[in-house]
């Protein structure tokens, strides 16, 4: 993986997936230590790329890069770029002059790693774009169950909430395919994309039958401009239908996990209580989230020397 | 004045339904005499052995960009690229900057394209005032100045009241109105065809509904007053079937489709690549499929390029936020050679929806190779093969899905009223 992009989990192979859990194992142990640094990216100079507010991928990509002793600085140009009518490609000429080793690029559209990946010559790291892929939250997800549940292979996943406009609902729908799982998706039928079974998963509209015998109960966030309006009345309508609470999640095992990418509504996707329920993994998954990009930045950056001369 | 011999062509003339080996001699601007072995005494022999003689193609819907956008294109590099893609006659269309709603900017347009413009040009006037869908504009001073339709092209009118006003007044003019049917609600903020591509891609969708519901409003609304309404760039198989049925019933309907959407699918877009962003969007292979099947049989009556440059830094922007549309003069011809390569359509019945047809459509002159006829006329080689590059073509601006492409068939000379303004040899003369 030295020097590749990842721009999306739709275009990994299971292999390099093992490859990463693997290695994220290992990295966890450094989060452990009093000391929580390794020289390994020492003289690495690793990009934040930010054309979106975010606060956790950011802050989490800025941790792992600074226990990997790399230099991690931040772009984030908001929504500056958009209304300049900037040209995307000019941004990442402009950055690939000053060398970095790896860019993280996070973007409200989807497509613009990409394209940003094709005119730099350092790897890119897709942190989230539009409504495409955030493939580390995937690869975190994929980590986080197979820490609690022992594997993945074999478990039911349904994912339930704005997969219309969700891009770690994509992500993960690939991530847990290709690791063998069967993967469910539950939403208002305004949030179900066009074609959603060409994605290899089942859709549902009812809660109860999506959450029938589930090993993992995923919620997704639902934008707040989307509460109320034409792809839903209201937050008590959504909670009362798709919100998942103790009742609901009866539905599914006994011992199912209830995950979530957060930030959390609570009282709109969980029921207030759920976040801190014992089958709530939700901060496992921001803990093993460091772990995870530690090891993507270790696995596309490590190890390649610069020529000088 | 310039006496021409095209000697040893296939002359293909929809117009008479001829399909034969013969010579075509142009004089004084026009077809002088068809047939085997002409004398040749004082002209220019053009040798066509191996190619294809037809009338010059008719481009029904074209984005000139003067006045306004003179970085993306103008009149006369516009000109320069239709007739090097065999086209001799262009309509263009309104939204230009200012829009084309004033018989003063029509003559503009006319005056431009006498100095600078190698074919001929037609403008297509608005057929609301500014393009805004609420007042009508002047349709007799603007044929009277030289409108040969109206269209508030990509400015759908959403308003029915208004657009049926619009079909009734357009019956005093005895103009088309132009459609760029797509519900502009139902489009949203779409930016790919809704379906596989756009769940994969994450983008925002536009539903092929959205044409269809539109198709079948104006449908009804020309079917009630009688007018001419004329469909631009069909894409769905929903608005095939809905101007297949429309016909039947004898609704004065015509329709174009464009390269673009006969020959690409919306994977197209997977690479994020944009420009294969387009309005309408590049639709599913069923689409595409039905869209060729209705160019066959006559539903759709005319090929048009839709050919909408845009400036490169402008499609260098984020998929959403980069203009639709692309370049269409220059490989039209090659990529519609496809049809007759699979035999879904004849060299003639090509050539019929690339001349005869279109000029039919507006009511102006060419798209005949009849003695007496404008000498506008298309050398083609259809089986030259060469490699598409923008930068290396005459538009001043590189949108192109095609771009790199190896191409097969090619234009390799144009005539415009007699003169020779394009060979494949030198270029635009």
């Amino acid at each position: 993986m030295i020097g590749t992009d990842l721009l999306g989990i739709e275009d990994l192979e299971r292999e390099s997936i093992e490859r990463i859990l693997h290695t994220a194992e290992r990295m966890q142990e450094v989060g452990n230590r009093v000391v929580k640094k390794v020289p390994t990216l020492r003289g690495r100079t690793i990009v934040n790329l930010f054309f979106e507010p975010s606060t956790r991928t950011r802050a989490s990509f800025e941790i792992a890069g600074k226990r990997l002793s790399a230099d991690v600085i931040n772009f984030s140009t908001d929504s500056s770029s958009l209304k300049k009518a900037e040209s995307i490609l000019d941004t990442a000429r402009t950055l690939d002059a000053m060398d970095p080793d790896v860019v993280v690029v996070r973007h409200g559209v989807a497509g613009v790693p990409k394209r940003i990946a094709d005119v730099l010559s350092a790897p890119v790291i897709n942190a989230g774009d539009g409504a495409h892929e955030h493939p580390t939250q995937a690869l975190l997800d994929l980590f986080t169950v197979r820490k609690r549940k022992g594997r993945i292979d074999g478990l039911t996943i349904t994912i339930v909430g704005d997969i219309l406009h969700s891009r770690v609902a994509r992500s993960n729908i690939y991530g847990f395919i290709k690791m063998g799982a069967e993967v469910r998706i539950a939403a208002p039928p305004p949030m179900i994309p066009a074609a959603v079974e060409t994605l290899g998963v089942k859709a549902f509209t009812s809660l109860r039958e999506a959450l029938d015998g589930a090993d993992v109960v995923m919620a997704l966030r639902i934008q707040n401009e989307r509460l109320s309006g034409t792809y839903l009345p209201s937050v008590r309508e959504y909670s009362a239908t798709f919100g998942i609470d103790r009742e609901t999640l009866r539905y599914a095992k006994d011992d199912a996990i209830v995950m979530h990418p957060g930030p959390i509504n609570r009282g709109v996707e969980l029921a207030h209580d759920i976040a801190d329920h014992q089958h709530s993994v939700i901060l496992d998954q921001v803990r093993n989230g460091v772990a995870i990009r530690m090891a993507v930045l270790y696995l596309i950056a490590g190890r390649q020397e610069r020529s000088f001369g | 004045m310039r006496k021409i011999l095209i000697r040893g062509g296939r002359v293909l003339d929809p117009a008479s339904d001829r399909d034969e080996t013969a010579d075509v001699l142009i004089e004084d601007g026009k077809i002088r005499a068809v047939g085997p072995s002409l004398d040749a005494t004082d002209a220019e022999v053009v040798e066509a052995k191996g190619c294809w003689v037809a009338p010059g193609f008719v481009d029904l819907h074209t984005h000139l960009r003067e006045p306004g956008q003179e970085y993306k294109e103008d009149i006369g590099s516009g000109g320069r690229s239709a007739v090097a893609g065999g086209f001799t006659s262009v309509a263009c269309m309104a939204n230009t900057d200012p829009v084309n709603d004033d018989p003063a900017m029509t003559d503009f347009i006319l005056d431009r394209a006498q100095q600078s413009s190698p074919a001929r040009v037609y403008p297509v006037a608005a057929a609301t005032k500014g393009l805004k869908g609420k007042v009508m504009t002047e349709m007799s001073a603007l044929k009277a100045a030289g409108a040969v339709a109206f269209s508030d092209d990509g400015k759908t009118i959403m308003d029915a009241a208004v657009m049926r006003h619009v079909l009734e007044y357009s019956k005093l003019v005895e103009c088309p109105v132009i459609t760029h049917a797509e519900d502009r609600k139902l489009v949203a903020n779409g930016v790919v065809n809704e379906g596989p591509v756009s769940t994969k891609l994450g983008l925002p969708a536009n539903p092929s509904l959205a044409e269809d519901v539109m198709v079948v409003r104006d449908l009804m609304l020309a079917e009630m007053v009688g007018a001419h309404l004329h469909i631009a760039h069909v894409s769905s198989k929903g608005a095939v079937a809905a101007i297949r049925a429309a016909r039947e019933r004898g609704v004065c309907v015509t329709a174009e489709v464009t390269p673009h959407h006969l020959a690409l699918t919306d994977e197209a877009a997977l690479g994020y690549d944009t420009n294969t962003k387009v309005a309408p969007p590049l639709r599913s292979a069923a689409d595409v499929l039905a869209c060729r099947a209705g160019l066959v049989d006559g539903t759709i009556d005319a090929i048009a390029t839709d050919h909408a440059p845009h400036a490169v830094h402008e499609k260098d922007l984020e998929f959403t936020l980069a203009p639709p549309g692309l370049l269409g003069f220059e490989t039209a011809f090659s990529v519609v050679m496809d049809l007759v390569r699979r035999s879904e359509l004849s060299p003639l019945e090509l050539m019929r929806r690339m001349s005869t047809n279109p000029a039919k459509i507006i009511d102006r002159p060419g798209g005949s190779l009849a003695v007496g006829e404008l000498a506008d006329v298309v050398i083609l080689d259809p089986e030259l093969r060469w490699v598409y590059d923008p930068a290396k073509g005459y538009s001043k601006s590189q949108n192109s899905p095609w771009a790199g492409k190896e191409m097969h068939g090619r234009v390799v000379a144009t005539i415009v009223g007699g003169v020779p303004v394009y060979d494949v040899e030198h270029g635009v003369l």
